[in-house]
């Protein structure tokens, strides 16, 4: 897995309703969800947004509720996958199962500013800055974490699962 | 080398010996959780994959707490998705009007997590359980799905941080002046993934109320879960409701801990949060003046019988303040048959307070109780994010049951002695 892609920096501690507030929870669809994607961090970003765009944050991204609204939110936007330097608890096991991959690397977060180009080679371990030209070793996603978002995340899983049982 | 409470129990659901921290396991669960908001995102994708049957019709629980009985349409149609779902398949435990309760009080006092559990619910507070010696944990719905299907989850071993409360804790300081305290001093990132397990003497001598309110706001310091070993309290508080045999697990002696955060209580006072995370703490005699609008007692943190004891003592003989309006929420129909009994309801109604049926309300934002803007709400709740409950210029404090109680008499936040 490899993405490039512009780079939309937030800062820390941003909650799930900042990501997707409650008041549009009375949906499930993607597309709608992804009409309010960080609306309550920065209200121009379902605008501004464009498919391949990186999501890069400061610490404990996406805390707060359990919503699996919050990362089928940014997924829909066409963000490919999202650098922290760490992410809330929940959150992260919502975007692995949903299929979105995400990055926990403290030094990129430091390097990067908002409007770079960034390259994030899922595989390699490595997250390269065209902007600056400088590179950063990430800790790749344990291999069967890798596997569930190649398949799709965590329901093919279920699913193929559940036919070997039969 | 000796494990963790936290690591013995997921060790034997996954069917190892050992597991070490960052190990990923799939382990076994013996209840999986969800309610009237959550369950129908599952219920979606269970249909999407044909599922025929649950896993085990018996450890699914499903309880319509959030916006029940229903607020409105779109509620209406959540909670019949979730009912519709529990008749097809036969679910055993479908708690729904009438007979729920607010989720984390409600499974407890059936019986139904039981010491050495592995639990998983759609809802962050699932983590109240580990007062009872489980590991319970909450996910998202999709998780809750597979859950449901398959009676597995995967995880990563949590490395464990020891907090050891010492000292014999005041009259006046009550588990959730405890975990208050605590998120305030490592701040609401301070356990991310990580295991709190909560020890010392203080713990001993507090009551399984006291305990689940500290449970229940592990995720407030981004914990995985929060764990007390069981002890003759809470063997005393299960063997009166296990409806199934149970197993208890503790520490080894050379366990390894990520830290170990020692405080001694004795010097403590009560707590209260300010807006608008759960970290923004201050002793209730630092809390200035604060007027406010709105008092509400209880939700999963603080809806429990020694918790509107504790609010009903303070309010005895007194009246609600004339701005205030001050909101009571027991945890589940038994805790409002016992309140009842005690006449506990009777002395909040003489005081001036409205009592609701068991729902968590305004905890959320949901009904019962929405902030309008620029409104402060008093809540014996666990969250005071931006527009938690109500409109996104409100505001909320956290505090325990009896400064809820006595700051709804004095109009303003008050430590409870001020209104003696
Ligand atoms: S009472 Fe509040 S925190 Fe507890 S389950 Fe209900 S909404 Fe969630």
């Amino acid at each position: 897995m490899e993405f490039t892609g512009k780079v939309w920096k937030f800062g820390k501690d941003i909650d799930t309703d900042a990501i997707i507030p409650a008041r549009y929870l009375n949906t499930t669809s993607p597309e709608e969800l992804a009409k309010h994607c960080m609306e309550d961090a920065d209200p121009t970003f379902p605008q501004k947004v464009q498919k391949g765009d990186i999501i890069v944050a400061d610490k404990n991204f996406g805390c707060g509720s359990s919503r699996e609204h919050a990362p089928i939110a940014i997924k829909a936007s066409g963000v490919p996958c999202v650098v922290a330097k760490s992410f809330a608890r929940i959150f992260f096991r919502n975007s692995i199962n949903i299929g979105l991959p995400i990055f926990e690397c403290p030094e990129a977060v430091e390097g990067i500013r908002e409007g770079d180009v960034i390259s994030v080679d899922a595989d390699q371990g490595v997250i390269f800055n065209q902007t600056t030209g400088q590179s950063y070793n990430v800790t790749p996603l344990p291999e069967s974490m890798q596997k569930l978002i190649r398949d799709g995340g965590l329901m093919a899983y279920v699913k193929n699962r559940l036919e070997e049982q039969k | 080398m000796g494990m963790t409470i936290t690591e013995k129990i997921l060790a034997a659901h996954a069917g190892k010996d050992q597991v070490e921290p960052g190990e990923l396991i799939h382990a076994k669960l013996d209840i999986v959780l969800a309610n009237d908001v959550t369950a129908p995102v599952s219920i979606k994708e269970l249909e999407k994959i044909n599922l025929e049957k649950v896993f085990d019709k018996e450890k699914v629980v499903l309880v319509q707490d959030h916006f029940v009985p229903a607020k409105d349409i779109k509620s209406a149609e959540q909670g019949k998705i979730v009912r519709d779902f529990a008749r097809k398949h036969d679910i055993t435990h479908h708690y729904d009007v009438g007979e729920m309760g607010i989720e984390h009080c409600l499974l407890p006092e059936k019986g139904l997590v039981v010491p050495g559990d592995t639990v998983i619910g759609a809802d962050s507070h699932t983590c109240t359980y580990g007062a009872l010696g489980a590991f319970a944990t909450g996910v998202g719905s999709t998780d809750l799905a597979a859950g449901i299907a398959l009676g597995e989850a995967w995880f990563k071993v949590p490395e464990s941080i020891k907090f050891e409360y010492d000292g014999e804790l005041p009259e006046d300081v009550t588990g959730k002046d405890l975990i208050l305290h605590t998120i305030g001093d490592i701040g609401v990132d301070g356990a991310l993934y990580q295991s709190m397990e909560f020890t010392g003497s203080a713990i001993d001598a507090l009551s399984m109320d006291g305990r689940m309110t500290m449970a229940n706001m592990a995720i407030e310091a981004g914990a995985k879960n929060g764990i007390i070993a069981p002890d003759k309290t809470t063997l005393a508080y299960v063997d009166e409701r296990a409806q199934r045999p149970y197993k208890v697990y503790k520490s080894d002696e050379d366990a390894k801990y990520n830290r170990h955060i020692k405080y001694n209580v004795e010097d403590l006072e009560p707590v209260v949060a300010f807006p608008h995370l759960p970290e923004n703490t201050r002793p209730v005699s630092e809390a200035g003046n604060v007027e406010i609008d709105q008092v509400v007692i209880g939700s999963c943190t603080n809806g429990r019988i020694e918790d509107l004891r504790l609010a009903a003592k303070v309010m005895q003989g007194k009246k609600v303040h004339k701005n205030v309006r001050c909101i009571i929420f027991p945890g589940t129909q038994a805790i409002y048959k016992q309140a009842i009994r005690e006449g506990i309801i009777e002395t909040f109604i003489d005081s001036g307070c409205a009592v609701s049926t068991p729902t968590c309300g305004p905890c959320l934002g949901g009904h019962m109780g929405i902030l309008a803007k620029g409104e402060r709400s008093l809540a014996t709740t666990n969250r005071n994010f931006v527009g938690r409950m109500g409109h996104p210029e409100s505001e909320v404090y956290l505090c325990a049951p009896h400064v809820a109680a006595a700051s709804a008499v004095a109009g303003r936040i008050v430590h409870p002695r001020e209104v003696e």
